[in-house]
């Protein structure tokens, strides 16, 4: 069963590593439908009822999407202000979004000890996610802990720490299409097979 | 009077062209030009034409025509809508004005039936005058124009009775009015005018098109001018003969071939005739000015002038209070309503023959006649210099205009590339007025339910008529281009206010477009071209944005390099030069597009992608 639809927004897939290796590993699991943004709207016009209609054939949303200027890349942002709309999303009428799962999926270039206090981006990615935690609880979506890549180029560079992370990513993954991945779930926030240099 | 006619006609347009251009230099307006010039030329000040009743009977032609051309600006649709107008304006100020008139007449001590004569011939104003100025003041579709054009029409229609009720009051007696005489004869002559007005409203709807098409493809357009005018005299004659109004069977044409296909090119070719014709009457209208009339009596004739039109202007005001107009609005309509029409030579003259009125009151008549036709556009002057001022402030400019179908946008040619154009404009509510010279073409894309006119773009009369100086746009799509640059060299001579955006079929055209001055222009190709090119890049295993923004970032500089060409005159060697440099410079972006690495700072934000701008090409 098909029940996991991951957005993926990368510009420059071509040229990143630990998305497209990701996302090609991704691939060759029937279970998630990949959303490719920036193939499927390459002039940047997005057809809302389409994505409504695809959102409304899935229980669980997968935002894949690399961490720039901590926000995600353009196009997502004019996906989540168009599609989102006022009395779909949310509003008096807006839950045909209701009690879906939503799970971030970020790389970052840094480490993750440049996201805390005394690190240089001086806030947990906790803290910088807090907008996205935000959006789906008013569009009552229970938002599931997010899935961090951190250290992404580096890690491209140390293939057992690479194979245990695209093994995570895809155990998550499965859990979240058999309905295992609950928000109250102790799942563990900083995946420890991951970011740390 | 041995007439020479090639001596007139040079005398007549000398008069035009001299006057006419000093009249609107001086802001006088063309018709004041005209009246001026028919004085100076007649018999009273340089004397070079003498008879000019001949003349003045056939340049009220120029009328026919001018309410042919008002026909052809409205739908019947439209017409229905401005019935309460109609009746009520024109009916108010015609019985009123009728009524003042007849009452002051009696005073005078006329016969109650010469009297009420005087007042009917008096109480119709000047279609031409009138209609003739709002249209040079561009005011035809303000409430005031709409407001004059309503009585100036139901002044027409009550000419048929007036002509009928002119010889009953002839026989001055009350009794045989009342009796009605002739019954039978009037309900045949009743059949008859139904019958004739039947033919042209089915004439003009169902039998117009087909010839017009015919004749249109035989491209030889004076054969359409030709067969435009035949149109014309022939329902004026048609009326004549039935004993209606000429100018009345053409309005009603006009109007049943307002929904044609070729009533842009109609409107184009028939406007000319008008405008010489009307000229050619505001002449002799001057021309027949009787100064020895008015040196005999010339208290009385400026009395009477004076009187005439301070009193029609009092009732126009009256009528105007009760229509939707505003202050100034009812000063330009009582204004340009208050003289006496050109129906009035005809009337007098009629009257005359019936013995009903004595020849010197005729004569002094009509005198005053011509004498307020002169005076209209000189208290015009005075309405827009000294009253409307005081309602400057007040005025806004009327947003919507009920009797008009004008369109912001124009398109000029409606081939492949113009369809394009017009579809996304009408797929967003956005009409557009479409002229296109062929007309297989036209009846195929009629088809799909797009109102096409047939035209030639590059005659500014066709522009005109389609409704140029009210356009914001004018798209320039036809296929070739040489008449895409004569086109727009005659919308940029004559509606300097419109926005030109132009089909360019290749690059050289594309240059000469820029030189011209044309700043928005697409290719016809070059965008559909590249955007196949991205899906190719996508195909070969490009990501589709990478791709697209690929072609894009080429199109730019492609266009950029064309606008660059467009600077340099046609020297072979700088040209080649330039084209190799900005070759070298596209090709040195598009490498370093391919060769760029990841920054190796991992504080660095990953480049989202490289879409450069065109840094510095001299």
């Amino acid at each position: 069963m098909q029940n996991v639809l991951l957005v993926l927004a990368h510009p420059n897939l071509e040229q990143s590593k630990i998305n497209r290796h990701l996302i090609e590993v991704v691939r060759t699991h029937p279970f998630v439908k990949v959303h490719d943004l920036y193939e499927v709207y390459p002039d940047g016009v997005i057809d809302i009822e389409s994505e409504q209609q695809l959102l409304s054939e899935f229980d669980n949303v997968v935002f894949q999407h690399p961490f720039y200027w901590y926000s995600c890349p353009s196009l997502l942002k004019e996906w989540f202000d168009l599609v989102l709309q006022y009395n779909y999303a949310y509003g008096p009428q807006g839950d045909a979004l209701k009690n879906k799962n939503w799970m971030s999926v970020i790389s970052t270039g840094g480490g993750q000890r440049a996201y805390c206090k005394t690190g240089h981006n001086r806030f947990t990615m906790e803290q910088l996610l807090a907008p996205y935690n935000q959006t789906a609880h008013l569009c009552q979506m229970n938002y599931l802990p997010p899935f961090i890549i951190h250290g992404s180029r580096k890690l491209f560079a140390a293939p057992e720490r690479l194979t245990a992370t695209t093994n995570a990513y895809i155990e998550v993954l499965q859990q979240l299409n058999a309905g295992k991945l609950l928000p109250n779930d102790d799942v563990d926030n900083s995946n420890p097979l991951v970011g740390e240099e | 009077m041995e007439h020479n006619l090639l001596a007139d006609a040079v005398m007549y347009l000398l008069a035009a062209v001299v006057s006419v251009p000093i009249a609107k230099r001086l802001g006088l307006g063309s018709v004041l030009g005209y009246l001026v010039a028919g004085v100076i030329i007649g018999p009273y000040v340089l004397s070079f034409v003498s008879d000019t009743k001949d003349v003045m009977h056939f340049a009220e032609f120029g009328v026919v025509l001018m309410l042919f051309l008002i026909g052809l600006e409205l739908k019947p649709s439209l017409l229905y809508r401005m019935r309460v107008p109609i009746i009520g304006s024109g009916g108010m100020q015609v019985f009123l004005s009728t009524l003042f008139i007849t009452a002051i007449a009696m005073g005078f001590g006329l016969a109650w039936q010469q009297s009420l004569a005087i007042g009917m011939i008096l109480a119709l104003s000047s279609t031409a005058i009138a209609l003739q100025s709002l249209q040079e003041k561009n005011q035809m579709k303000s409430t005031a124009g709409q407001g004059s054009f309503a009585v100036l029409l139901f002044q027409d229609i009550a000419v048929i009775p007036i002509l009928a009720v002119l010889p009953l009051l002839a026989t001055s007696d009350v009794s045989t009015m009342a009796a009605t005489p002739g019954e039978l004869h009037g309900w045949q002559k009743g059949a008859v005018s139904a019958l004739v007005i039947g033919g042209i409203i089915f004439g003009g709807r169902y039998l117009m098109n087909p010839i017009f098409s015919f004749i249109a493809q035989s491209q030889l357009r004076e054969v359409f001018t030709a067969t435009a005018l035949l149109l014309v005299i022939a329902v004026a004659l048609a009326m004549q003969s039935i004993g209606l109004s000429p100018a009345l069977g053409t309005f009603l044409a006009g109007v049943v071939l307002a929904e044609s296909d070729y009533r842009h090119e109609l409107e184009s070719n028939i406007e000319p005739f008008k405008g010489l014709l009307l000229g050619l009457f505001f002449i002799s209208v001057g021309a027949s000015i009787d100064f020895g009339i008015f040196a005999n009596n010339p208290a009385l004739i400026v009395f009477l002038t004076l009187g005439l039109m301070i009193l029609k202007f009092l009732v126009l005001q009256l009528v105007g209070r009760f229509s939707p107009m505003d202050k100034a609005d009812r000063y330009t309509f009582s204004f340009v309503l208050s003289q006496a029409g050109e129906f009035a030579f005809v009337l007098f003259a009629f009257a005359l023959t019936v013995n009903l009125l004595p020849q010197d009151i005729v004569s002094q008549l009509t005198l005053v006649v011509a004498l307020s036709m002169l005076l209209t556009p000189l208290f015009l002057i005075l309405n827009d210099k000294l009253i409307q001022p005081r309602f400057a402030k007040k005025r806004t400019v009327p947003t919507s205009d009920p009797i008009s179908e004008e369109n912001r946008v124009i398109i000029i040619g409606f081939g492949r590339f113009g369809q394009a154009v017009g579809r996304l404009l009408a797929a967003n509510k956005i009409g557009a007025t479409i002229l296109d010279h062929d007309s297989s073409q036209i009846d195929m894309v009629r088809k799909f339910g797009y109102k096409v006119y047939f035209g030639e773009g590059e005659r500014h009369e066709l522009l005109h008529a389609a409704g140029a100086e009210h356009a914001e746009v004018i798209v320039v799509a036809v296929d070739e281009p040489e008449r895409s640059l004569r086109i727009i060299k005659s919308i940029q001579s004559h509606f300097p206010h419109v926005k030109i955006l132009a089909r360019a079929i290749n690059r050289p055209h594309a240059t000469e477009l820029i030189k011209a001055g044309v700043v928005d222009l697409e290719r016809e190709t070059l965008a559909g071209g590249l955007e196949l090119g991205a899906k190719v890049m996508q195909k070969l295993g490009w990501r589709h944005n990478s791709a697209w923004r690929a072609s894009r970032l080429f199109k730019k500089h492609d266009d950029e390099m064309v606008e660059q060409l467009a600077t340099m005159e046609n020297d072979e060697k700088v040209f080649i030069n330039h084209s190799l440099k900005t070759r070298d410079f596209i090709k040195q972006t598009l490498e370093e597009d391919q060769h760029w690495e990841h920054e190796v700072d991992e504080h660095a934000w990953e480049r989202p992608g490289s879409l450069k701008k065109n840094k510095q090409m001299d």
